[in-house]
């Protein structure tokens, strides 16, 4: 993969493969995924359930707990290979250098300690402060995040926060020690569409303060159309389509995205008679024969050609595809296969 | 905080009442059982059965017999055995009481540190030899009956090896605390020892599950991501939330324990404690001390769940809103 | 989806609620409470149309769905289906009501009884209703399961070996059983991936014309409802505060809470974003504890004092656009 800028990007992942060793056989959820995220850049990573979006990044931390599980591929943050790295360098990194925030902040917090208790341990695990002093930080965070009455609520509990304030909690927990990556996994999925704006506006903001990168894990084209500077599209654990923002929305090349956009009802006051879904369901993880394009089985132009697994090309400037269909002729076949009538208001 | 101990503390205080009304109903308002006969004894005569009958006001209404009762217990403390007459009732069970707590609250402290030790072991080796082991270990102790353990470990300690190794073991008996601390503790300890066992097993068993489910909780993978040590994540956010759950499993036993449930460890190791008071009077029909104990049992019972309750409001805050 | 025409002969009111209020009594640390989960909800929905309902946590869709086919109590209140006022009838005259009406629920995990093979929880809804032989009930069934998609293969599995869209698939099939006319269905769609929602919302659709139903479909997203529904109904903090044709109400928003619900959605855009965003300030506040006057006046920016005292009532403009607002947006 070409580099698209000319300094060392913050996170480079090559090759990078998760697999899971079951007597039932072996479940691949990454596949061999390469990216890179450079400074102050917002990677979107779009996908659906088993894309192997969120295995990548948490591989990548070292946070699967299972002793089945096979990670190869290198992770290169600020040159530093992170999956060969040793227990107590990756921690120092983690929570200070790169953070990670969850979808469900209801269940993101051990509910027995106070907010400014779960700040001030994510301080103190990596910088010599005092309690108070960590404290005090929290307060300011919780203030930076928007949270009123910050020096009150640094006392409540978890379960005293709504759902909203509790991801601004975890947010501000993820920024304490200032990373310069942050990973959001699905921040927004689980919060209400009013609340989700504002968090989403949150994050933007802050990372034009602290200047961090972020890498935004989710399934919703608008989420990733409204914060990214580039978008991943991943598909049975491989990339389907990476490129800038607006190549990717304005001209998707892989019949996947083509689906995935067609999906979505529209959202600019316009109907639609019918969806244009894509037939069938994800292919099945633990299926050994995945040496074609795995979404071929409910692609509308499947060939032979499709196998072998297709390999990831670019084709114009940094947006590449993993598809053999001619470059020239997609439009007119996304024309095709998303074909809808529209219905007069 | 305090508004939740206080509503408990009522609950707690209206739950004894019911208790005490209860057990007084069944032990003497049941059809058919005439306490008057039991004290007389056998083929006694009319007019003698009238004169325990007034003597000890069964001929009373039974809500007058049942103050009567209540304060010969609690305020004049002068209740009467039934069975040996004149023997004062309070003083038997005043005596037990220090040595049925002494056995329970060392057993206790013994088995909760034990299941603390073996839980967050096993859970930290989960997966390796080492859990299946540790679980074992449990079981085994869990399968021994206490009073064939108690048995075996007085075998060898008090008569085959009393004379090498376990020459230091003060024979069976109790020794009140007042008498010093060293001979309080050496004569308790094996009886702590082999109630313990019992437990340790169950309680490390159902740590060890609560710990390794919670290991899988998002707020553990959290937890991990803000770069904090495994041992920290072990012990302040896994132990600290599985700890609820055996909190409320130990208030039943150690309740229960206190209440006179360690009957076989006290007769096995001859501690005179409130569990063999309470077979001792059961075995003779004796009602007051019968009454005295199960009272006294269920005091200890209700305030014990009560500690537990505040206990588990301080380990979880989400309690404390109800 | 019909596209309504405004002189052809309109339809009958098939389901109608009045004046619907729900509250749960509880208990907290303050003492005793009530949850004013719907307060005082009336709609119409007229045969063979799609009713959507939308609104955020605590706006009481979910609950005023319940009501309406009397899984739940309401309060006070009537629901009326097909003219007979169904929150009178005694539990015996409602069973046989109930063929009438069915619920489609969100959770396609919980909602299963997972026990129970595919066939037979489509089957059971027949039997209890005593709707013909054994043979009878047993065609039908297959040929419900196959209406939503499954061949004859899937008859005999149990629910844990379907896959999330296809266990909604079967909810849907349990629900038409007993042949209704209303189908109720309560995020039908919001558990599923973005690509199985498009195929379930297809098959909505697709049913919608086949058997002739009429739809409440209740759920967060509005652009899934805008899709789908003929009419909009836009709930906040349990009441209904704007209701009217779904594209003029997302084009034309005239309640400023339905312009901010629809400034929030993340719009897929291939351009830098310049459609100016309304960002509600604060969080939704809870329904134990609603504002005095209209509810949405802490964080409506166009309040005014009135807004803060008197509860604006749901009122038709000139445009057959329902809203309950002081100061209805003008129409653009």
């Amino acid at each position: 993969m070409s580099e698209s800028t000319t300094t060392t990007p913050l996170l480079e992942v090559r090759d990078l493969r998760v697999s899971f060793k079951s007597r039932a056989g072996t479940v691949n959820a990454v596949d061999g995924v390469s990216f890179s995220v450079g400074a102050g850049e917002t990677l979107g990573i779009v996908g659906e359930s088993g894309s192997g979006k969120s295995v990548s990044m948490l591989a990548v931390l070292g946070l699967i707990d299972n002793p089945n599980c096979v990670i190869e591929g290198e992770a290169l943050f600020k040159g530093r290979d992170l999956l060969t790295m040793g227990d107590d360098e990756l921690r120092a990194i983690r929570g200070a250098d790169i953070a990670m925030i969850f979808q469900d902040p209801m269940t993101a917090l051990t509910p027995v300690y106070t907010a400014g208790w779960h700040i001030s341990e994510q301080i103190r695990a990596h910088e010599k402060v005092s309690k108070k002093a960590a404290l005090d930080r929290a307060v300011q965070l919780l203030t930076a995040v928007g949270i009123p009455n910050a020096a009150e609520r640094v006392n409540s509990y978890p379960h005293e926060f709504s759902g909203g304030m509790r991801q601004r909690v975890v947010i501000a927990m993820a920024l304490s020690c200032q990373p310069s990556l942050l990973i959001a996994d699905e921040p927004t999925t689980a919060l209400d569409v009013t609340i989700q704006a504002q968090i989403l506006e949150l994050l933007k903001s802050l990372q034009g303060e602290f200047g961090s990168s972020i890498i935004l894990i989710t399934h919703d084209m608008g989420v990733v159309s409204q914060m990214s500077d580039r978008v991943n599209v991943m598909y049975g654990g491989r990339l389907a389509e990476a490129g800038p923002r607006r190549d990717v929305l304005r001209n998707p090349l892989h019949p996947y995205t083509w689906g995935l956009m067609a999906s979505i009802p529209p959202t600019d006051g316009s109907r639609v008679a019918r969806l244009s879904a894509i037939p069938g369901a994800p292919i099945s993880p633990g299926d050994p024969d995945r040496d074609h394009c795995l979404f071929s089985p409910r692609c509308t132009f499947a060939s032979d050609a499709c196998r072998p697994q297709p390999a990831l090309v670019e084709h114009s400037q940094a947006h590449f595809d993993a598809c053999v269909l001619p470059f020239e002729q997609r439009p007119e076949l996304r024309r095709q296969m998303t074909a809808v009538e529209e219905v007069a208001p | 905080m305090w508004r939740f101990a206080g509503k408990r503390a009522l609950a707690a205080v209206l739950v004894l009442f019911a208790i005490s009304v209860l057990v007084f109903l069944i032990f003497f308002a049941t059809p058919g059982s005439d306490p008057a006969a039991r004290i007389a004894g056998r083929n006694a005569s009319q007019e003698t059965l009238d004169q325990v009958r007034a003597s000890f006001g069964f001929d009373r209404p039974i809500w007058i017999q049942y103050g009567l009762m209540m304060r010969h217990l609690f305020i004049d403390r002068d209740l009467t055995s039934f069975v040996n007459r004149g023997a004062q009732v309070i003083p038997q069970v005043t005596q037990a009481i220090p040595v049925t707590l002494s056995l329970v609250f060392g057993a206790a402290l013994i088995w909760v540190l034990l299941a603390l030790v073996m839980g967050v072991w096993a859970t930290a080796a989960r997966g390796t030899a080492i859990d299946p082991i540790i679980l074992i270990l449990g079981v085994i102790g869990v399968s021994l009956p206490v009073f064939w353990l108690g048995e075996v470990v007085n075998l060898i300690t008090q008569s085959r090896l009393h004379d090498s190794i376990f020459a230091w073991v003060p024979p069976l008996g109790y020794v009140p605390l007042s008498d010093g601390v060293g001979p309080w503790a050496l004569h308790l300890l094996f009886p702590w020892l082999t109630l313990a066992v019992l437990y340790a097993g169950i309680y490390a068993r159902v740590l060890r599950s609560e710990m390794v489910q919670s290991m899988n909780e998002d707020y553990v993978r959290m937890a991990r991501a803000k770069g904090i040590g495994e041992t920290r994540v072990l012990l302040r956010h896994s132990l600290r939330t599985s700890l609820i759950s055996v909190v409320t499993l130990f208030g039943l036993d150690f309740g229960a324990l206190i209440g006179g449930a360690a009957l076989l460890t006290e007769v096995v190791f001859g501690l005179q404690g409130v569990g063999k008071l309470t077979y001792d009077s059961l075995t003779n029909f004796d009602l007051p001390v019968i009454l005295a104990c199960v009272l006294y049992a269920s005091f200890f019972v209700v305030f014990a769940n009560f500690l537990v309750d505040l206990l588990y409001a301080w380990l979880d805050p989400r309690v404390r809103s109800v | 989806m019909t596209t309504p025409s405004s002189n052809s002969a309109e339809p009958a009111v098939l389901l109608e609620a009045r004046d619907v209020v729900k509250h749960f009594p509880i208990r907290t640390s303050q003492g005793k409470q009530v949850v004013q989960a719907v307060s005082g909800v009336s709609l119409q929905v007229r045969t063979g149309e799609t009713l959507g309902l939308v609104g955020e946590s605590g706006c009481g869709k979910s609950t005023l769905g319940r009501c309406l086919v009397r899984l739940l109590e309401p309060t006070s209140g009537s629901v009326f289906f097909d003219g007979v006022d169904i929150t009178t009838k005694s539990r015996r005259e409602l069973r046989d009501l109930r063929t009438g009406f069915q619920m489609v629920f969100q959770d396609p995990y919980a909602s299963l009884n997972p026990r129970r093979r595919a066939l037979a929880t489509v089957e059971e809804p027949m039997l209890t209703h005593s709707m013909g032989s054994a043979a009878e009930i047993r065609e039908r069934a297959l040929a419900l399961l196959q209406d939503v998609g499954f061949d004859a293969s899937f008859a005999d599995r149990y629910p844990h070996e379907f896959s999330g869209g296809q266990r909604q698939r079967l909810g849907i099939a349990r629900a038409l059983a007993v042949g209704p006319k209303l189908l109720v269905a309560d995020e039908p769609v919001s558990a599923l991936d973005v690509s199985i929602q498009a195929q379930v919302l297809n098959l909505l659709d697709d049913l919608q014309k086949e058997h002739d139903l009429t739809y409440v479909f209740i759920a967060h997203d509005l652009a899934v409802v805008h899709h789908i529904a003929d009419r909009i109904g836009v709930m906040y903090l349990g009441e209904l505060v704007e209701v009217g044709e779904s594209t003029d109400v997302y084009t034309r928003p005239r309640h400023p809470y339905t312009q901010a619900l629809i400034s929030a959605i993340p719009v897929m855009n291939d351009e830098e974003e310049t459609r100016e965003r309304i960002v509600l300030t604060g969080d939704l506040p809870s329904p134990i504890d609603k504002p005095t006057g209209c509810a949405f006046n802490p964080r409506c920016s166009y309040a005014k004092d009135i807004c803060r005292t008197e509860t604006p009532v749901l009122q038709r403009l000139d445009d057959g656009r329902e809203v309950a607002c002081h100061f209805p947006l003008t129409a653009v």
